[in-house]
């Protein structure tokens, strides 16, 4: 009771009149504000003014920022960046959960279980070893070539399982560090009230585990909204391809800024997310 | 009489280092041991060794007279009947105080939570903790978490109960509270070991007082005797320090 009442008496005094150390923090606070915005306005001002400037501007203009390329083609960039949030949706709860079972592949202790610890660890070697395009295209130009019949030609099929691939080895390791960062007394605790191992695992440790992972899980998930664009090369027309349809519609180049725009609208608010619950999580382990 | 718990020549190594040299121990059924000793004596590790969760590496431990130090023996049926609580409580942190409680019932014994919610409520409210059993453990005091700790391990029925310098992490305001704990159950007539700094608490309610130093018992007797006329050097000196 005591100890709160000297903790509370500064915050009272504040009220009523502040102390000679907030009034000058407080001055600090105002340069500071001051500083940062002058010198944001001046750097913003030099790039809108510096670039107009250059000699190549009124080409580039013309080429990259065109108002009515724009408004022409921004519905329909739209309607194909749809086709990119399916392929996101489909991929990512498979993404998590074949990256789940890899690391628990990892993680397995049993002498009979070895098989299935050397294949995670081969499975995440290769698969993080690899350029995801590279993936893309042997595995979206590969497997159809077999000749398999409709629909298992479908370079959605082949698609989506090299994405699923490559970025469930990315998760796998991401779960397999949470796995690591729970500590081993919560293991002690635990199989010391009799519980075995595996329960251990799934009501104990992994529960815990995910949740620390969260946040970087959430990085990966944004970088995959991105790849997907790159099944564009074995097929689909999704919205980096339908860009560069009306690219050549055009003759140019404004509907690749339309689509960076569309992907930026949903990456940076997600980032920002991503980065909040980093920063929440980093507070209430200090 | 046939003691419950016995150890002898009990034997742990962690690398180079021995941390038990070769440690007997009777404890008699319903009985109250307590290990006193300097850190890294070899309490804890002691205790651990008792409910398996560290391998010995050499010597013999008898529960009931059934060697349960053999290898190879499957440890879950044998932490079941030995508990421990342990120092940092070791709650689950993501688990509601009647969750933690439950968790182990329900998957080892296959009870439901209807089954258990009578008996986990009144232990509960056996160790003043009735209003708290849907508190997350940071919502807890530490000696609230520590009284769930012992009340999770109560509701698998030990045959006894491991405490490892369970007060050691409160702040001193706390301890009696949990100290209160450990005084019912010895009315209960809980057989138990315990790791501790409570002098005052050994003295006042152990009927067997072992003092470790450098990984062996070196004096064990009841407390008054130990207390009052300690034959080691050593012990003497222990004592001098912490009384």
């Amino acid at each position: 009771m005591d100890e709160t009442s000297v903790q509370n008496r500064p915050a009272k005094r504040s009220a009523a009149a502040p102390t000679r150390r907030e009034v000058y923090e407080a001055g600090v606070r105002r340069r500071s504000n001051r500083i940062a915005l002058i010198s944001t306005i001046s750097v913003v001002l030099a790039i809108v003014v510096l670039v107009p400037l250059s000699p190549g501007w009124d080409a580039v203009q013309r080429a990259f920022f065109n108002g009515r390329v724009f408004v022409a083609t921004f519905p329909g960039l739209l309607d194909a960046f749809l086709l990119n949030v399916m392929i996101f949706a489909w991929s990512a709860p498979l993404i998590a959960i074949t990256g789940l079972a890899i690391a628990l592949c990892r993680d397995t202790r049993a002498p009979a279980l070895f098989p299935l610890r050397l294949f995670g660890i081969a499975y995440t070697d290769i698969f993080r070893g690899l350029p995801v395009v590279l993936v893309i295209y042997i595995i979206g130009f590969g497997v159809p070539g077999l000749g398999l019949p409709r629909p298992w030609n479908s370079p959605y099929i082949w698609g989506t399982l090299a994405l699923v691939l490559v970025y469930s080895a990315y998760v796998a390791e991401v779960i397999r560090s949470g796995i690591d960062s729970i500590h081993q007394s919560q293991r002690s605790a635990a199989v010391s009230l009799g519980l075995s191992d595996q329960d251990t695992m799934r009501f104990v440790v992994l529960p815990q585990a995910i949740r620390n992972v969260v946040p970087a899980n959430m990085n990966l998930f944004i970088a995959l909204q991105k790849d997907v664009a790159l099944l564009s090369f074995i097929g689909p027309v999704e919205i980096f391809r339908q860009a560069g349809v009306y690219k050549s519609l055009y003759a140019n180049f404004t509907p690749y800024v339309g689509a960076a725009l569309i992907f930026l609208a949903l990456t940076v608010p997600a980032t920002r997310y991503a980065d909040y619950l980093m920063n929440k999580q980093n507070r209430a382990r200090r | 009489m046939k003691p419950k718990l016995s150890l002898r020549g009990i034997r742990k190594r962690f690398d180079d280092h021995e941390v038990c040299k070769g440690i007997d121990l009777d404890v008699a059924e319903g009985e109250m041991v307590c290990l006193i000793g300097a850190s890294g004596s070899g309490k804890s590790t002691l205790l651990r060794c008792m409910n398996l969760l560290e391998p010995i590496d050499d010597g013999t431990i008898w529960l009931d007279g059934r060697d349960i130090s053999e290898p190879g023996l499957d440890p879950q049926p044998v932490r079941q009947e030995i508990g421990i609580v342990f120092q940092s409580y070791n709650l689950f942190p993501h688990m509601t105080a009647a969750e933690n409680v439950m968790l182990a019932p329900r998957r080892v014994r296959g009870l439901s939570r209807e089954d258990l919610r009578p008996r986990v409520a009144q232990l509960f409210s056996r160790f003043g903790l009735s209003d708290r059993m849907e508190h997350y453990p940071d919502q807890l005091s530490g000696g609230q978490q520590q009284r769930v700790a012992i009340i999770r391990a109560l509701a698998m029925d030990p045959q006894i109960m491991l405490f490892d310098e369970i007060t050691s992490a409160l702040d001193p305001e706390l301890v009696g509270e949990v100290l209160d704990v450990l005084r019912d159950l010895r009315q209960q007539g809980m057989t138990m070991v315990l790791a501790t700094h409570e002098m005052g608490f050994a003295r006042e309610l152990a009927d067997k007082v072992c003092f470790l130093d450098a990984g062996r018992i070196l004096e064990q007797g009841p407390p008054e005797e130990l207390f009052a006329s300690p034959q080691e050097a050593r012990t003497k000196a222990f004592l001098a320090r912490v009384l």
